[in-house]
C-alpha cells in the first residue's frame, strides 16, 4: 500500500517536472494558427470584415470570435481555403459585409487633386505618393483596391477602375461556364 | 553513320498528315506590306522596350526595341520605313487582347542598315555568340518563342552532350520546318556548326520524321558537304507519330531517356533547337542579319493556293490569306498553329509574329461540335497521353477547382498536345480544362506574391506609425520635463531672491 502511494507520487513528481521543463523549453512564440489564417487572407486591409485589418480578423477567427465568411475581397476562394484549414463547413459570403467584386484599382484624377494628403494617410499599404499641396498619384502595382482612400477625399477625385488583364496575366476561361452559357443560349433559342 | 536503337514514348496517335497541300510549291516571298505591326512581346519573358520615336525613319534591320531583363530579346525593323505609332494593338493571342506594338509605314525601298557579318565564327567566344544571337532577336521558331541565346549557354552546372535539332514537325498541316530543311539545308548546317561551337556539345542529332524524305535527303547532302561537322553529327530518321515533335517526347525517342518532371532537357545533357532557329543563328552570325522574317505555312481546305511564305514580322494575316486566295469570309475565325495545339483567332488585322508557324483556314475532319457527355472513365485518355499523366483525374480536379490536387497529379507536365481530346468518346474538351487550371494556378501564385508584398507594406506602415507615436510621446515628455525644469529654476531664482532680500533686511535690522 505505502510503496504504491510512494511510487505513484514519485512518478507524478517526475512527469510534472518533465512537463514543466518542456513547457519552458519548447514554448511556441505567438499563435501559429493566426499566421496560417493571415496567409490565406488577401491582405487588402480594407476592414470590410469590421476588423482593423487582415491580421486582426485572422486573430478573431483563431479566437472563435468571427466567422470565416466575412471577407468580400477574398470571396469564395478564401472561404474555401479557410474552411479547409480550420476543418469547418464552408458557407456563403456574409451579405452584411458586402459582395465579391472583380479586382479594382484606385486612380486619382490628377487635374482635380488639391494635394490634401488625406488619402495618403488612409492608404493601409502606402501605395499613394505625394506631398501637401502637390498632386498625388497611386502606385498601381501596390494598390490592393481596398477603397479606403475614396471616403476621405474632399474633392471626390479618386475612382475605382477594373483592372484589365494583359496577355501575360490573362486566364483561360472556365470551360464549365462556357458550356453552361451555351446551354442557356440553346434554351433561349 | 550507325543506326542506333530508337526509344519511344507512351501513348501518342497516328494522324493523317495533310501536308501535301502546302508542299507543292517552293517557299515564296510575301510582298512587303504597306503597314507592319510589331508587338513588343513576341517571345517568352519580359517585353522589349522601344528605343525609337514616332516619326523616326528606320532602315531594314535597325534595332527598334531593346531587350529588358535577362529573359528577353531585341526587336528590329523588318524593312525600311517610318515609325507611325507606338500604341496598343490587337495581338495574335488566344485572349484577343491588345498589347503595346510599334507600327511602321514601309517605304518599299527595303534599304538595309550596315550589317556586321563574322565570316569566321571561331574568332568569337561562346559568350559573344550568345550576345549576338540575343541582339539579333532570335527566339525558338518552333512555336513557343523562348529566347534562343539562353539555350546556347553551355552552363556551369551542366555539361551539354547532345545538340538535338527537332525536325519532327509532327502536327498535321504544318510544313514550314519541312520546307526550310528542303530548301535551306546548307544554311541550317551552318547554324548548327555555330550552335555546336557555342554549346561545346559533343555530338549533334538531327531528327526528322520518315514522312519527309525530301528533307532527309537535302539535309544529308548538305551535311556530307561539311566534312568536319559530319563526324559529330548524324541524321536520325524517326517514325511518324504525334506528338514526336514535343521536346521531351523527341528526347525519349532519340535517347530512350526521360526528362525529369519539372526538369529541363539540359538536366540530362541535351539542348533542343528547331531547324528554323538554327538557320536564323547562321544568318545572324555569318551574315549579320537579325531575325526579320519567318516561314509561315498557309493551308487548310478554304485556301486555294496553299504553301509556305517567307513573311516579314508585322505583316497583317489578312494580306497573307488574300495572297493565297481563300474561300473564307472576312473576319471568319482561323487557326493559329496546327489543328491539335493551335488556337482560334479572329480579327483580320492581326500581325504575323516570331511564333506564327501556321495559318490554318478550314480543316478536313471537323469534329462535330456537340455538348460533351459525362466522363465514363474509360481510360482512353490515359492510354493516349504521351506524358504518362491521368487526364481523367486531372479533368475531375480541374472541374471541381481542386487545383492543389491537379498539381499533385503533375498538371504542369501536360504539354497540351490534345491527344486526350482526340480519343475521348464523350468529346470532353480536356485540354481546355487543363489550360484553365494552369492559368488559374499561375494567377493564384501571382496573387499570393502580391498579398505577401501588401502584408509587408502594411506591417511596415504600422511599425512606422508606432515609432512615430513613441517618438512624439518622447518629445512631449522631454518638453514637459524641460518646462518643469525651467519652472523649478524660476522658482529657485525667486526663492533665492526672496531669501537675499530677507537676509538683507535682517542685516539692516542688525544694524
Amino acid at each position: 500500500m505505502l510503496t504504491a502511494i510512494l511510487a505513484l507520487t514519485l512518478l507524478a513528481l517526475i512527469f510534472g517536472l518533465l512537463l514543466g521543463y518542456a513547457s519552458v523549453k519548447f514554448k511556441v512564440e505567438g499563435d501559429p494558427i493566426v499566421e496560417q489564417i493571415d496567409k490565406l487572407l488577401p491582405q487588402t486591409q480594407c476592414g470590410q470584415c469590421s476588423y482593423a485589418g487582415c491580421r486582426p480578423y485572422a486573430e478573431a477567427i483563431a479566437a472563435g470570435e468571427a466567422d470565416i465568411n466575412r471577407c468580400p475581397p477574398g470571396g469564395e476562394a478564401t472561404i474555401l481555403a479557410l474552411a479547409d484549414l480550420l476543418d469547418v463547413e464552408p458557407k456563403p459570403l456574409d451579405e452584411e459585409v458586402g459582395t465579391e467584386k472583380p479586382k479594382m484599382l484606385a486612380v486619382i484624377d490628377e487635374d482635380r487633386c488639391i494635394g490634401c494628403t488625406l488619402c495618403i494617410q488612409a492608404c493601409p499599404v502606402d501605395a499613394i505618393l505625394g506631398a501637401a499641396k502637390h498632386m498625388h498619384t497611386v502606385i498601381a502595382d501596390e494598390c490592393t483596391g481596398c477603397e479606403l482612400c475614396i471616403a476621405p477625399c474632399p474633392v471626390d477625385c479618386i475612382d475605382m477602375v477594373r483592372t484589365t488583364p494583359n496577355p501575360t496575366t490573362w486566364r483561360w476561361p472556365d470551360p464549365e461556364h462556357i458550356t453552361l452559357q451555351e446551354k442557356i443560349e440553346e434554351e433561349q433559342a | 553513320m550507325t543506326q542506333q536503337q530508337l526509344g519511344s514514348f507512351p501513348g501518342g496517335l497516328k494522324l493523317p498528315g495533310h501536308k501535301k497541300r502546302s508542299t507543292q510549291l517552293p517557299i515564296r516571298r510575301m510582298p512587303i506590306s504597306k503597314r507592319l505591326v510589331l508587338p513588343l512581346q513576341q517571345h517568352i519573358g519580359e517585353a522589349a522596350v522601344p528605343i525609337v520615336e514616332v516619326g523616326e525613319k528606320v532602315l531594314k534591320g535597325q534595332r527598334i526595341a531593346r531587350a529588358e531583363g535577362h529573359v528577353s530579346v531585341c526587336l528590329h525593323a523588318p524593312t525600311s520605313g517610318v515609325i507611325k505609332a507606338i500604341a496598343d494593338h490587337q495581338v495574335p493571342h488566344p485572349s484577343g487582347l491588345t498589347a503595346p506594338c510599334v507600327m511602321i509605314e514601309t517605304d518599299g525601298e527595303d534599304r538595309w542598315i550596315e550589317r556586321n557579318p563574322v565570316p569566321d565564327f571561331r574568332s568569337l567566344s561562346s559568350h559573344e555568340i550568345r550576345q549576338r544571337v540575343r541582339e539579333a532577336g532570335i527566339v525558338g521558331l518552333g512555336g513557343a518563342g523562348f529566347p534562343s541565346f539562353i539555350k546556347l549557354n553551355p552552363g556551369v552546372r551542366h555539361h551539354v552532350e547532345t545538340l538535338l535539332i527537332n525536325g519532327a514537325e509532327c502536327e498535321p498541316y504544318i510544313t514550314c520546318d519541312d520546307m526550310i530543311m528542303r530548301e535551306r539545308a546548307a544554311g541550317i548546317i551552318e547554324g548548327i556548326e555555330i550552335m555546336m561551337f557555342a554549346l561545346r556539345a559533343k555530338e549533334c542529332v538531327i531528327a526528322i520524321e520518315d514522312n519527309k524524305p525530301e528533307s532527309i535527303s537535302a539535309m544529308r547532302f548538305a551535311l556530307t558537304a561539311n566534312k568536319a561537322l559530319s563526324e559529330t553529327t548524324r541524321i536520325v530518321i524517326i517514325p511518324t507519330k504525334y506528338p514526336t515533335g514535343g521536346e521531351k517526347q523527341l528526347i525519349q525517342v532519340i535517347t530512350g531517356k526521360e526528362v525529369p518532371s519539372k526538369g529541363l532537357p539540359i538536366d540530362i545533357g541535351i539542348v533542343c533547337h528547331n531547324p528554323g532557329t538554327a538557320y536564323a543563328v547562321g544568318r545572324a552570325i555569318r551574315h549579320g542579319e537579325p531575325l526579320l522574317s519567318r516561314i509561315v505555312t498557309v493551308t487548310g481546305t478554304d485556301v486555294t493556293h496553299a504553301g509556305n511564305f517567307e513573311t516579314l514580322f508585322g505583316t497583317p494575316i489578312r494580306e497573307l490569306l488574300e495572297f493565297c486566295e481563300t474561300k473564307r469570309q472576312p473576319d471568319e475565325p482561323f487557326i493559329m498553329g496546327g489543328p491539335m495545339m493551335g488556337y482560334n483567332l479572329s480579327g483580320d488585322d492581326l500581325p504575323i509574329t516570331k511564333t506564327s508557324n501556321c495559318i490554318l483556314a478550314g480543316v478536313d475532319e471537323v469534329a462535330i461540335a456537340s455538348q460533351p457527355l459525362p466522363c465514363i472513365r474509360c481510360g482512353e485518355c490515359a492510354v493516349a497521353c504521351p506524358a504518362s499523366l491521368l487526364p481523367q483525374q486531372l479533368y475531375w480536379y480541374s472541374r471541381s477547382k481542386e487545383f492543389d490536387k491537379t498539381e499533385e497529379y503533375n498538371l504542369f507536365d501536360c504539354i497540351e498536345c490534345g491527344c486526350c481530346d482526340y480519343v475521348c468518346p464523350s468529346k470532353i474538351p480536356l485540354v481546355s480544362y487543363f489550360r484553365f487550371a494552369k492559368t488559374e494556378i499561375m494567377n493564384q501564385e501571382r496573387e499570393r506574391r502580391k498579398s505577401d508584398i501588401a502584408r509587408e507594406r502594411h506591417e511596415n506602415r504600422l511599425a512606422r506609425q508606432e515609432r512615430e507615436r513613441v517618438e512624439k510621446e518622447e518629445r512631449q515628455k522631454q518638453r514637459k520635463a524641460a518646462l518643469a525644469a525651467s519652472k523649478a529654476a524660476q522658482k529657485k531664482a525667486e526663492n533665492t531672491e526672496a531669501e537675499s532680500t530677507t537676509e538683507a533686511a535682517a542685516v539692516k535690522e542688525d544694524n
